[in-house]
């Protein structure tokens, strides 16, 4: 299995965005019970967005590919998820600068350092029912397997980041518009959550497509 | 009014027309025409739809920054999150460390904000009276 490349990252952001906009009114019916209903149709409009600018740039490193995500996505989802999935990205790309590839052990530091960005713009810590709770799992899985090459650390990450989610199902949420719910979010899986591990499983897919 | 620049207001909301309503509100309630604040709405998406857009708010912080800094007010949730986004972030970094987000009401942070900023007190002063602008008692003090 090759290093993550260009190519690699354009397959993530296609397959995510045909991913999100399938899985669209699944998204928006989990955030209709518990948040505002706009999830699916925000995240299908900044992927397909992002998709579409990643196809202006052409060829660009890694770095630029992931900042030309992320500022998309900024001033193109709206909600929460904007500044979130956006700091996602723009913290990938500080981390991987301008590499054409990263090895399986930078890819894993450039997810790292996107959690790491992610919580400190949302303050969301474990349990608190959000994506970090999806995120925070697959980042520690992909390390713990990342001996084993990119091909299993990526797998391990999108199954840790799916059991994440179903683990925080049954909770209360503590952040968000889901946290004014009180009890009455227990038992609705977290919008978030759903399209991290959405997230992982095309990251996963994209790089096995190689 | 001296010449002297003033601390620069910004008001972030999901709703383009919350925004501008909240600025021209509060240019109007606090007196700030002339050599006042720059006071700048940051509202809604590039396209029209509901939602915020950290660039633009990024692009408001500028316009506000008068050269002593800048508070940003903002209405929920996401909001916060996308003005944190542009404040730490997206604008030119020497002009970062004069701006601040206030977790204060919108309409009451903004005119408070307005009222000390116009009295030419320094960014960290206005911010503090827009963060306690959520302390008001608008009933009074009756328990």
């Amino acid at each position: 299995m090759s290093d993550f490349d260009g190519a690699a990252m354009s397959r993530f952001v296609s397959t995510f965005a045909d991913r999100l906009h399938e899985r669209r009114e699944e998204l928006t019916q989990l955030d209709s019970a518990v948040g505002d209903a706009d999830h699916g149709i925000n995240m299908d409009r900044g992927f397909s967005a992002a998709r579409a600018k990643l196809a202006e740039l052409g060829e660009a490193d890694l770095g630029t590919m992931a900042k030309t995500v992320g500022m998309t996505l900024i001033s193109t989802v709206g909600g929460a998820s904007g500044p979130l999935y956006g700091t996602f990205f723009l913290r990938l790309s500080t981390s991987l600068g301008e590499r054409d590839a990263a090895s399986t052990g930078e890819l894993g530091a450039a997810l790292r350092a996107a959690l790491d960005g992610v919580q400190q713009r949302g303050k969301a810590i474990a349990d608190d029912k959000t994506m970090v709770d999806a995120l925070l799992p697959a980042v520690e899985a992909f390390d713990a397997a990342s001996g084993d090459g990119i091909g299993p650390a990526l797998a391990a990450a999108a199954q840790a980041a799916a059991a994440g989610r179903e683990r925080i199902t049954p909770l209360v949420a503590r952040k968000g518009r889901a946290s004014y719910l009180g009890e009455r979010a227990m038992g609705h899986p977290d919008p978030g959550a759903t399209s991290t591990t959405i997230l992982f499983e095309s990251l996963r897919d994209a790089v096995a497509a190689d | 009014m001296s010449d002297e620049p003033r601390v620069g207001i910004v008001v972030v909301s999901h709703s383009a027309a919350l925004a501008a309503a909240t600025v021209d509100l509060v240019r109007a309630l606090a007196n700030v025409d002339g050599g006042g604040p720059r006071l700048v709405a940051a509202g809604g998406m590039a396209d029209g739809a509901t939602g915020t857009d950290a660039a633009r708010i990024a692009d408001a912080i500028a316009a506000a920054d008068a050269g002593r800094g800048v508070v940003v007010l903002a209405d929920l949730g996401g909001a916060v999150l996308a003005a944190q986004l542009a404040a730490s972030e997206l604008i030119d970094p020497e002009r970062r460390a004069l701006v601040r987000v206030s977790g204060g009401p919108l309409v009451e942070g903004a005119f408070i904000a307005a009222v000390q900023a116009a009295a030419g007190d320094a960014v960290d002063a206005v911010a503090q009276a827009a963060d306690e602008a959520g302390s008001l008692r608008k009933l009074g003090d009756a328990s």
